[in-house]
């Protein structure tokens, strides 16, 4: 308590867009980024993209996951995207997870997706890419 | 797998050792300039004062990093706050407490308020990380101009969060007129929301215990309003006699009597009267005086702690290297005995 300067945790929103009720794959992430020493708000099944954009906005989050199944992703993640330029919080690390064809993923990357995360993927994998990622831009910023 | 999970979280806790040992032979403090130079830029603080969520939201980030920004930051803001009316919400875990806040939220809402919510859950004692899922239960606040943000822990005892204080200044010079803080699930002893608090709500739900838990000592006794949520299950006029026999009890006929109130949060059935109460209850402070008492007791609290953890701060970082780890070794070895260098500190 008396650090000068006092732990600084990763903040994570995961949430789940679209209305597919398939929430134990977020549960399983947000739980896995919580032992690895991140802040996780989690919002749960059927958000919209005003939702989440607002909940980003509000929260302050360092990073954004969504996870879906019901394939609606080209069409809510886009809107995601879109939202959260507007709102001026474009500069949140965005990482997906679900259901997604490899042939969305390069569009997906081009909306600044830098992390999609599948079926059978590594929840060290995705914490690493997390941490790995933060630090990164930490540095950045700093440098 | 079972050994790898196990190699794994021993090299972590190695590395916060590591960590440890770093901060502490560096006691010095580094300016974060990514942070520092936007913090106080006059159009930033105008920004918050205007309550834009973009704002809000990074100098509350900011608060709860601490340092010497966060001082700065809450200097700057403090002569504007004052207005707001703070309303603590506490209870055991799984009272209905986020719901309700919820509930809460709109009935403000509807009656033309600006409201901002603090929601604090805890960390874990092992990773530092947090599940904060209170926000799960404020889906449909959306849209509405309702800010909301939840808080971990952070390893401060007593249902908060070390940064609420500060959060509270930001958000009331943010010009929110009602700022609801929720506290983590409280057991027994978790009261220091009554300390920030104009008025504190204690969450009660049907069959958490019987007339013995209604008269210890605790938490029912910073409730300026009870709340028996989840008033359609059994045992919830039961919970209502047993709270209304432990305040037949009290001494004082003349002080505030809390009203016992029954809510069912999903459905808002109660909700208005529990504002109509908490209204009555800083009337009540209003006609007695006391509302001055209580800000005057808030900020004891807080200037004695802040006094506490910068001037503890300084001394510590006045240290030479590696001294805090010496005593440490020395005490952990019963050479030396921790009550004299807490003197040394304090003549240092």
């Amino acid at each position: 308590m008396t650090e000068p300067i006092a732990s600084d945790p990763i903040r994570v929103l995961v949430a789940k867009p679209g209305l597919d009720g398939h929430d134990r794959g977020a549960k399983v992430v947000a739980r896995a980024m919580r032992d690895a020493g991140m802040e996780v708000i989690y919002t749960g099944i059927r958000q919209t993209p005003e939702m989440i954009a607002e909940a980003a906005v509000q929260e302050d989050v360092d990073v954004v996951g969504l996870s879906i199944l019901s394939g609606a992703h080209m069409e809510l993640f886009p809107r995601v995207t879109e939202l959260l330029k507007e709102k001026g919080k474009d500069d949140v690390l965005l990482v997906a997870g679900g259901i997604i064809p490899d042939e969305d993923i390069p569009q997906l990357n081009t909306l600044g997706f830098r992390g999609i995360f599948g079926p059978g993927a590594n929840t060290h994998d995705l914490v690493k890419f997390v941490q790995d990622e933060m630090a990164a831009r930490k540095h950045k910023a700093q440098g | 797998m079972k050994w790898r999970r196990a190699n794994i979280k021993r090299k972590d806790k190695a590395a916060a050792r590591a960590e440890r040992q770093v901060s502490r032979a560096q006691p010095t403090y580094r300016p974060d300039n990514r942070l520092f130079a936007p913090l106080l830029n006059t159009e930033f603080i105008s920004q918050i004062q205007n309550g834009i969520p973009l704002a809000v939201a990074r100098a509350i980030t900011a608060v709860e990093r601490g340092g010497a920004p966060a001082r700065e930051l809450c200097r700057a803001l403090f002569p504007h706050t004052g207005r707001a009316h703070i309303i603590g919400v506490t209870g055991a875990p799984g009272t209905g407490k986020s719901t309700l806040v919820n509930a809460l939220a709109k009935e403000f809402r509807a009656r033309e308020k600006r409201v901002a919510i603090l929601a604090v859950d805890p960390s874990s004692p092992f990773s530092g990380g947090a599940i904060l899922g209170d926000r799960l239960r404020m889906q449909d606040l959306t849209g509405t101009g309702v800010y909301i943000r939840s808080m971990a822990s952070r390893g401060q005892l007593g249902g908060l969060a070390a940064a609420v204080a500060d959060a509270l200044v930001i958000l009331d010079a943010a010009q929110f007129e009602i700022i609801l803080v929720e506290t983590v699930g409280a057991g027994q002893s978790e009261v220091d929301i009554a300390k920030h608090a104009l008025t504190t709500l204690v969450i009660e739900a049907p069959g958490l215990g019987d007339e013995i838990q209604a008269i210890k000592a605790g938490i029912l006794e910073i409730a300026d309003v009870l709340v028996v949520n989840k008033a359609d299950r059994d045992g919830a006029n039961a919970a209502v006699a047993a709270l209304q026999m432990n305040l037949n009890l009290n001494p004082n006929k003349h002080a505030w009597r809390p009203p016992i109130l029954k809510t069912i949060a999903p459905t808002s059935e109660g909700v208005s009267q529990v504002v109509d109460a908490i209204y009555k209850h800083t009337a009540y402070l209003d006609e007695h005086g006391l509302r001055a008492q209580k800000e005057r007791a808030r900020f004891d609290d807080g200037l004695r702690a802040l006094a506490q953890r910068e001037w503890l701060e300084q001394k510590i970082h006045a240290l030479p290297p590696g001294q805090w780890d010496a005593w440490l070794a020395q005490i952990t070895q019963r050479q030396r005995d921790p009550y004299s260098i807490a003197q040394e500190v304090l003549a240092s």
